[in-house]
């Protein structure tokens, strides 16, 4: 092997490092949204994520049999859908289930455990149980070759780029926005909040929305990368809680930090074992961590 | 007469007589030998259910990893078996004859050292309990020791689950991988695929299970079950008079284990064989519903649930399998938002208050309001509501609703803050 064909497999290896991150903290930023402000566990989150991409295979459906022509440019449009309908299903779950426990925090996890078998079982028996890909514009199509020998595909990249908008997005709301600070207010202190002004019951329930509006849109990057089936939200939920766990709670910084960590560690692992034992690797050394530093890797002091 | 009435009702005895009955009498005499294992399937889920009940529902500690346990005392059981059914005449079609048949096919040619003791019985049943015992000593006494608990805890115990299932499916040559271990024959020469073993089994795991409860329901009587409900309840009260919380939250975690382990242990003999699908993330979720659906601090109840949510997994996966889910989506969201404590609860507030107006007629007819399921019980119940002083000894004042529920053993209060 020579040392071009090293340094290449290196940078490719890293990219997929990079593109596992993408995937992670996309996942991770809505929980820990969620989870960071209201103590609420998500279990149903990676049933928003499956909204989220049937949005995108329905549109690019109703797109290529009504309005061929606009074949290249509804991919971004759909996005915003995909983060839409997530948002509203989102509000109404909170609405319907989340308010009533937010008290009972393991109730919670074992409500929203059944809201996802629910859904699971409605996109079995709504869109049937097979996977569905949609039909991506072409530009994200293929792959770039910087230079002989080394490709980066191209969808890989959209959804690095993807991840850092949104999460530039959350990071900015979270603190330049009247609603960001409502937010951070209420984790503070909620009873505080609440004397203040601010209706922390709107908050919680715009909140736990947002985060499942960007598990849609988390959903919709999927697509580019692999395809749906009613249970392809499930298979990231564990990852996507010790994302958030090892991070530390209440902070998004610690989010993405630790879906940085976690990917580089299994991707680099990956080289010399096999996947198999590469996760268990990463997963054990997330659990050994958290068993010596609980409060996660960035604790805020957040008054209980 | 009524001095046995009253030790039978406060202890609980006569509920788990009752079950006793109907375990022991009732089924044998009414189903065939296939129903029978069917039965004896579900009631090796029964040990998971009630070691939740300790954990959970008295030690108010969730854990979404019981799985885990069950799978290694399953596994352990079979690694036995295995081992016993793959001596050098039945296997020697093999490339190396002598060792388990899926180790033959991913080229292993020796048994790895670690399967070596699995060779003794009295090893095999000793590693059942001690195995998962110890797993569970060192994920509790880590995360107890720094006072992580609630949902930290969870999520941990459902990670250790992912763990477990990635490593026996990936090591496939030493664990059997995704299909686990099949062609389980003999168990010390008698072969446990026959009706008559299966029956016997059956008679085993009943009369083990009822040990367990009654273990569990001594525990839940005595100053240890006192403790767990007031650390349930007020933790730090707990710790401030002097009892070093972490380790009784510790113990609850090896109890829960070690039932769950002897569950699956069991469950391995009945059903002959062991897999990952058997003890993922999944399954280990569903275990906690068969214990919220009996009611999460009822003993007696988490069998019934076991049974009850097992009989209707077979029975609408076999006719309607679209349904199922829904159902069991139902089922999670049923027990968290409608009824907490279960059927046991749903016992409590409604079939209790009922019987006693029967038997009490005119003057408690008009009765308490509905919305005091449990003082209905128990003023209904009058003659034999005096708790006495040996009832719970040294109760703290927050506790008393179930310590001294002179009821079933059913007890009806769950705090409003469960973690």
């Amino acid at each position: 092997m020579s040392f071009d064909e090293i340094y290449n497999i290196t940078l490719m290896q890293g990219f997929a490092g990079l593109s596992l991150f993408a995937v992670l903290l996309l996942m991770g930023l809505g929980l820990a949204i969620i989870f960071g402000q209201m103590g609420v566990i998500n279990m149903a989150h990676g049933e928003f994520m499956t909204i989220g991409a049937y949005t995108i295979f329905l549109l690019s459906t109703l797109t290529e049999s009504y309005a061929p022509g606009l074949m290249q440019a509804y991919f971004p449009f759909a996005i915003v859908c995909a983060f839409i309908v997530a948002f509203i299903f989102g509000w109404l779950a909170e609405w319907a289930l989340i308010r009533h426990l937010y008290k009972r925090p393991l109730d919670t996890l074992l409500a929203t455990w059944g809201l996802s078998l629910a859904m699971q079982q409605a996109f079995r028996t709504l869109i049937g149980p097979k996977e569905v890909s949609p039909t991506l514009p072409d530009w994200l199509m293929g792959s770039w070759e910087v230079t002989e020998g080394l490709d980066i595909p191209i969808n890989g990249m959209f959804v690095l780029a993807l991840t850092l908008l949104v999460t530039g997005g959350v990071l900015l709301a979270l603190y330049k926005s009247r609603w960001g600070l409502r937010v951070r207010a209420t984790v503070a202190n909620r009873a505080m909040a609440n004397a203040t002004g601010i209706n922390t019951t709107r908050t919680d329930r715009v909140t736990f929305a947002i985060g499942c509006g960007i598990a849609g849109v988390a959903g919709a990057a999927f697509t580019t990368i692999g395809s749906t089936g009613p249970t392809s939200g499930s298979l990231y939920i564990v990852d996507a809680f010790l994302v958030v766990t090892f991070g530390g709670a209440a902070s998004l910084w610690g989010t993405v930090v630790s879906a940085f960590g976690i990917a580089q560690t299994q991707s680099i692992s990956e080289f010399f074992l096999s996947g198999s034992m590469a996760k268990v690797l990463t997963l054990l050394l997330i659990v050994t961590i958290l068993m010596l530093r609980p409060q996660g890797l960035f604790a805020s002091k957040v008054r209980r | 007469m009524d001095a046995l009435k009253t030790w039978l009702d406060r202890s609980g005895l006569a509920s788990i007589a009752i079950l006793a009955v109907l375990l022991l009498v009732v089924f044998p005499l009414a189903m065939d030998s296939f129903r029978l294992n069917l039965v004896g399937k579900y009631l090796t889920y029964g040990f998971v259910a009630i070691g939740l009940v300790m954990l959970w529902g008295y030690g108010g500690v969730l854990s979404l990893g019981q799985g885990v346990f069950f799978g290694l005392g399953g596994y352990a059981m079979a690694m036995f078996l295995k081992l016993e059914a793959s001596d050098p005449q039945s296997t020697a079609i093999q490339s190396t004859p002598g060792i388990p048949d899926f180790m033959d096919w991913n080229q292993l040619t020796a048994l790895p050292l670690w399967w070596e003791p699995f060779n003794s019985f009295g090893f095999t049943l000793s590693a059942v309990v001690a195995v998962p015992v110890l797993l569970a000593f060192v994920i509790s006494y880590a995360m107890f020791k720094r006072r992580v608990g609630g949902v930290y805890f969870a999520i941990i115990t459902q990670a250790v689950a992912l763990i477990l299932t990635v490593l026996i499916i990936g090591q496939q040559g030493y664990t059997g991988g995704v299909n686990g271990m099949t062609d389980l024959k003999t168990l010390l020469g008698w072969d446990i695929r026959s009706d008559e073993a299966k029956t016997v089994l059956y008679f085993v795991t009943t009369a083990l299970l009822l040990a367990a409860v009654l273990l569990c329901r001594w525990i839940q009587l005595s100053k240890l079950g006192t403790l767990l409900l007031a650390m349930r309840d007020k933790e730090d009260r707990v710790r401030f008079s002097g009892y070093d919380v972490s380790m009784f939250k510790v113990f609850a975690f090896c109890l829960a284990a070690a039932l769950s382990a002897i569950g699956g242990a069991l469950f391995t003999l009945q059903v002959g064989f062991m897999s990952p699908t058997l003890i993922g993330i999944v399954p280990s979720i569903e275990m906690v519903i068969f214990a919220a659906v009996g009611g999460r601090m009822s003993l007696v109840g988490a069998v019934y649930g076991a049974l009850l949510v097992n009989f209707g997994k077979t029975y609408f996966s076999e006719t309607f399998p679209d349904l199922w889910l829904f159902l069991m989506a139902a089922l999670f969201i049923g027990v968290v938002m409608a009824f907490p404590n279960g059927l046991a609860g749903l016992y409590e507030s409604h079939v209790k208050p009922w019987l006693a107006r029967r038997k009490g007629g005119a003057a408690e007819a008009g009765g308490p309001p509905a919305g005091t399921p449990g003082e209905a019980g128990q003023q209904a119940a009058a003659p034999i509501a005096s708790p006495g002083p040996s009832a719970s000894p040294a109760a703290p004042h927050s506790t008393p609703a179930v310590a001294a529920d002179p009821g079933l053993g059913l007890g009806t209060k769950v705090s409003s803050q469960s973690a």
